[in-house]
């Protein structure tokens, strides 16, 4: 369930890497769609966006909170949590190990309370940047607890998606965490909370198919790509071309399952707005 | 016990078999009178689950299952048991209607996945599989599947929360394919068998992962798989599971229910 176009995109950088152009490395950055040489620094200033052609670039969890949340509100839930390698892969625990100190995440979702203007929400961010943003249990489980949290405190509850999947390494226990995190949202429903789900550039597989689809009101950033199959396999299976803008959030808005597509500036306050209309439904 | 001798990838070749029992083989041989009912009422009648209303005895049955078919006519009417966004639609469903007379589910996995196809995607598959996990958690009556040949990723799971998980000792249930994992995993689609080995999907593998409640045993005579006893036992078990749980309070049933899949997984406190 890890997404194929994710490879591609890879693929990309390597090519980019032989160009001629030597980018000292830091302060400059190429952009994955135009190609365009960028300074850093422009791209950070205009929300992670290619100033030149207006690309997304994927966001670190701490940089969407700061677009997200109120400045000094987020308080992280105190849930430190590891895998148990249920695989037993020997190279597993080292590639977490290093994808820490890289990365300086402790996993591929931060979970905890803060504030979007002023309201309280439980708010979940997850990070392209660590293994892809799969979900394996710790994620499982740091999403159910949040969604907990949710029910215990009468918050709304809001997830940013980026995922390949379920998260290989963990098998069969990966998967199980669709119906883990899907099973707790039945409780939020019940409870009569507001799930806002808001998906980016990539949401794919697992979390496509559990909780990211399962949101009261489901977001999502311009041209993210989302799906349930990976497009290589898509391509392998019918053996033909996909149409042009196929699995883009456009697509998604066209067929019906997403609620809305809005600019990263305008999220912030979209969300604000939302939880506006669904005050009072809290049982 | 000749299984003690088979290796992880020589079960995933007992559970594709061709010539395996599919859920109809077993859906006819357990229960009685079974009536199979169509369409998800939104698109169409997607052939890759089949559904319908069946008893043993006089307790009533809603029966949801993945059906492979077994010559090439009968694969490509059932989309080689790869469930479209339909099939999925027509399960919630059934779901709902097993809920509102009172009627246990039981549901039979048998997929390589969900089908991954532009319609597919164009009709939501990931918003179907999300959904009929979410429909089945909520259920107030007793759920029992049974993965009686290839469970594989989502498209397997979306039928797949139930009070008990019951697995065929030859059945395999995994995050997706030995040859997509080893592809994604280690990039080499060839190391497929060491893929089956490391994945731990068998039904033993399962079992200690508490992933599944039972391994239901695969008698052998004359070298083939007892079908009558298999099936008998299989029978058995449903009614020994209705029993147990038929009689619950319906927010204890759905609550069994939620505390196996909270609990799916271990890991370590820092
Ligand atoms: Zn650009």
């Amino acid at each position: 369930m890890i997404v194929d176009k994710i490879k591609k995109r890879e693929v990309q950088t390597v090519k980019n890497k032989k160009s001629k152009v030597d980018i000292p490395i830091g302060k400059w950055l190429k952009c994955e769609k135009c190609g365009e040489i960028l300074y850093k620094e422009a791209v950070t200033n205009n929300l992670n966006i290619c100033p030149n052609c207006g690309y997304y670039f994927r966001m670190h969890i701490d940089k969407r909170l700061d677009l997200i949340i109120d400045q000094g509100t987020y308080e992280r839930f105190n849930l430190d949590i590891e895998t148990t390698n249920p695989l037993n892969l020997e190279d597993y625990p080292k590639k977490l190990k290093t994808l820490r100190e890289k990365t300086g995440l402790k996993e591929a979702v931060a979970c905890g309370t803060g504030n979007i203007n002023g309201e309280k929400v439980v708010i979940c961010i997850m990070d392209s940047g660590f293994l892809m943003g799969s979900m394996g249990v710790v994620v499982g489980e740091k999403i159910t607890y949040s969604i907990e949290q949710a029910i215990k405190q009468k918050l709304p509850l809001v997830i940013f998606s980026v995922s390949g999947g379920a998260r290989m390494q963990e098998g069969i226990i990966s998967l199980m965490q669709m119906a883990k995190t899907t099973s707790a949202l039945t409780k939020l429903d019940k409870a009569g909370l507001l799930y806002i789900s808001v998906l980016t550039d990539p949401t794919y597989g697992g979390v496509t198919a559990s909780f990211a689809s399962l949101g009261d009101i489901i977001l999502a950033e311009p041209k993210a790509m989302i799906g349930f199959a990976g497009q290589r396999v898509i391509e392998q299976t019918i053996g033909e071309a996909l149409p042009q803008g196929f699995q883009t959030a456009e697509f998604l808005l066209e067929h019906g399952f997403i609620d809305k597509i809005v600019e990263r500036k305008d999220l912030k306050d979209t969300i604000y707005k939302l939880i506006q209309f669904h005050k009072g439904g809290e049982k | 016990m000749p299984n003690l001798k088979l290796s992880a990838w020589e079960i995933v070749e007992i559970a594709r078999n061709p010539k395996r029992k599919t859920a109809l083989d077993y859906i006819n041989r357990i229960f009685d009178d079974f009536i199979e009912l169509h369409g998800d009422r939104k698109f169409k009648d997607d052939k890759a689950i089949v559904c319908g209303l069946a008893r043993i005895e006089k307790q009533n049955f809603t029966i949801i299952a993945e059906q492979k078919g077994r010559t090439t006519k009968e694969n490509i009417e059932r989309n080689f048991g790869m469930p479209n966004p339909e099939s999925y639609r027509k399960a919630i469903r059934f779901m709902k209607q097993a809920e509102k007379f009172k009627r246990p589910v039981v549901t039979f996995i048998d997929t390589k996945g969900a089908y991954p196809g532009i319609g597919a995607e164009e009709r939501g598959q990931g918003e179907a599989i999300a959904k009929s996990m979410f429909e089945m958690a909520k259920l107030e009556v007793p759920v029992i599947s049974i993965v009686i040949g290839e469970g594989s990723s989502g498209g397997a799971l979306a039928i797949g929360v139930a009070n008990k998980v019951f697995m065929l000792e030859n059945a395999i249930y995994s995050i997706l394919s030995p040859e997509g994992y080893s592809s994604i995993l280690w990039k080499d689609s060839s190391k497929y068998k060491e893929a089956a080995e490391k994945m731990k999907l068998t039904a033993k593998d399962l079992y200690d992962l508490k992933v599944i409640d039972k391994i239901i045993k695969e008698p052998q005579k004359d070298g083939e798989v007892d079908f009558e006893k298999l099936a008998n036992n299989l029978k058995k078990e449903i009614v020994n599971a209705i029993n147990e749980l038929k009689n619950l309070e319906p927010k204890k049933i759905v609550q069994n229910r939620y505390e196996k899949f909270r609990n799916m997984g271990e890991y370590i406190k820092l």
